[in-house]
This record gives C-alpha cells, structure tokens and sequence, in this order.
C-alpha cells in the first residue's frame, strides 16, 4: 500500500472539503477508494486525492507565532459594518 | 409473449441476485477496509438491480407471488443465473476477476437493453448501466493490477482466469427464448453482446499479461435450463434460510 491519499470531497455551490484519508497502491485505485469509502452516501459531485505527503502542514510548534497575534486584533473583523438590508450569506 | 418476459427478466435478476450474495460473503473479510466497502458498495448495487427486476416480474404474474418468494422460494433448478456468478469467491484475484467478466458482459447487455422497446427493460438499463460502469472500471484496474503484477499475484490471476474461463461460454448459449424476444428488440442481442464482451476482455486480459486458455470441450454451459454447478445449492442454502425456515418473515 504505497500510496496514502488525503480526501477532499464538494457539493455543488460549495467550496472543497477534508473527507477523511485512504491508503491504495497507486493514485487510480486511491481515487476509486475515495469513490466508495467517502460517496456513498451522497455527499459528492466532485473528489480530489491528494498525495498525503505532498501536504505542506503548520506544526504544533508554530501555534503562537502563526494564529496567536490574531487574537486580539478584533478589528480585523467586519463587525463594526452595518449589514445593508436583504443582503444575506454573509 | 408474458410468459417469455417474466423468464427474460427472471434471468437477469437471478444473475444480479447470486453474484450479490457472492460478494456479500466478502463483507468484514476484506483485504483491506477500503476493498471491502467497495466489494459490499457492489453487492449492494447488484441486489439492488435484482429487488427492481424481482418487483417487476411479481407485477406481472400478479398471482400473489412477492419479490421475496421469487428469490428465497425457488430451488436450485428454477434459477437461471449464469454458472460464473455462483462460482466460489477463491481469494480476492478470483473474485475481482470473476466479478470483471460478468460485469463487462452485464455492461454490454444493459446498454443495448437501454433501446429495448419494452419500457421497464430500458429504464431499467439506463438506471443500471451507471452503476455497473463502475464495476467494470473498479474490477477492470484490479486484474490490469494483479495480473501484472508480482509473480505470486500473477500466479493467482492465471489460475483463477484458467477455473474460471470453463464458464464463460454459459454466457452466451442463447436459447429460442431470448433469439425471439431480440429479433423483436425487447432483449438484448447475445451475438452482440459477445462480440463486444470478447473484444474488451481479450484487450484487458491480455494487457494484464495473462494468457486466455485454448477453448476446450470442458466448457459448461446449462444456466438457460437451470442446469448448474454444485456451488448453487450452498448458496441458496444459506440465503434461503431464514424465510424458509420461518415462512413469510419480514425484515
């Protein structure tokens, strides 16, 4: 089982998903296996299979320097707007 | 002409049916979590495309006979499945090579019944023919895979398609029946269908680096007549149990 793929899966109008991960021999039947593990019960029009090791990934490590400095930046937010009327999915 | 309908159809589920329940005994034993699903996500269409069939034949009888009295209250000789789908499930090889050639076979028939004149054939075929597109491709890389793959896979794939080949000329003994009803273009034509079939599995097998056996007189044929193997009756056997044992039990 050489190969390990990471999921994504989407329904139509919304953006790509993490489904969960699959282990194959090669990118076909990883495909296939996301198919029948991570579809069958409706939720996909579309999937992808990443290459789990092609991932680029923050570490535990980088939690503070990375998403901490953001904390306390409550302006960064759009909370201070008026939302015009019959405007709606914000 | 009912008569020859109901018997059409009769066939066409018995082989969905057995298969199924074939690939169900797979279920919690496969080589790996994913094959697993993906053999249960298989049983599940095939049974499924039997429950359709089944319900339809029920409606033309109408004489009171069910969908669960078709399938658990018939023996051995009154099933018209073809030998291949009873046969033993051996390791994985011989199930994904098995399931391969049924379902390429099943591929050309339903998309020829999708011009069926008989309304509930091509619906039929039209609804099917998505999902067993899929077997094929499923159970198609898996013997491209095995077949040319470690010499112990290959090993595996030739001894499987050497059993299993004994079989193959069962699909397509046309009877009377089946010649009347696509010279009408209510079934589906078996000269075509084994034109087509040979053609793409020759393609696959031979790709697969696995070597065809030399047509021998061996080849067992009856499936039409209800003449089967013995590997039938243990399946029925088993599937058949619980609503013969208690009659008319529902789940």
């Amino acid at each position: 089982m050489g190969f390990v793929g990471s999921i994504y899966s989407k329904k139509p109008g919304a953006p790509f998903e993490h489904a969960g991960s699959v282990r194959a021999s090669d990118k076909e039947i990883a495909l296939q296996n996301a198919r029948d593990v991570y579809s069958r019960r409706n939720e996909a029009t579309c999937l992808w299979v990443v290459k789990s090791d092609q991932i680029v990934s923050s570490s535990p490590e980088d939690l503070g320097s990375f998403f901490e400095p953001a904390n306390d930046k409550v302006y960064r937010h759009p909370n201070f707007y008026k939302t015009p009327e019959g405007i709606k999915q914000i | 002409m009912e008569a020859e309908l109901i018997e059409y159809c009769t066939r066409l589920a018995d082989t969905s049916l057995i298969v199924g329940q074939r690939l169900t005994e797979w279920c919690g034993h496969g080589p790996i979590l994913e094959e697993d699903i993906a053999l249960s996500n298989i049983a599940l269409d095939l049974i499924g495309q039997s429950r359709l069939v089944y319900a339809h034949v029920s409606e033309l009888k109408n004489d009171g006979t069910s969908e669960d009295d078709i399938a658990f209250g018939r023996d051995a000789n009154e099933f018209k499945n073809f030998l291949l789908a009873e046969q033993t499930n051996g390791d994985f090889g011989k199930t994904i090579l098995r399931q391969y050639l049924i379902s390429v076979y099943q591929y050309h028939q339903y998309t020829l019944l999708q011009q069926s004149t008989n309304q509930f054939l091509s619906a039929f075929a039209a609804k099917s023919l998505k999902e067993v597109t899929y077997h094929v491709r499923h159970s198609g890389e898996w013997v491209l895979r095995l077949g040319d793959g470690t010499d112990e896979s290959h090993l595996r794939m030739q001894t499987a398609l050497n059993e299993l080949w004994l079989f193959t000329d069962d699909l397509f003994d046309a009877d009377q029946l089946e010649t009347t009803l696509a010279d009408k273009n209510i079934a589906a034509n078996i000269a075509q269908i084994k034109d087509l079939w040979t053609k793409q599995v020759t393609q696959l097998l031979t790709e697969a680096t696995l070597t065809i056996p030399v047509a021998h007189n061996f080849l067992r044929k009856g499936s039409r007549k209800g003449i089967h193997t013995e590997q039938l009756g243990y399946i029925l056997a088993e599937m058949q149990f619980l609503y013969r044992a208690y009659p008319g039990a529902k789940w």
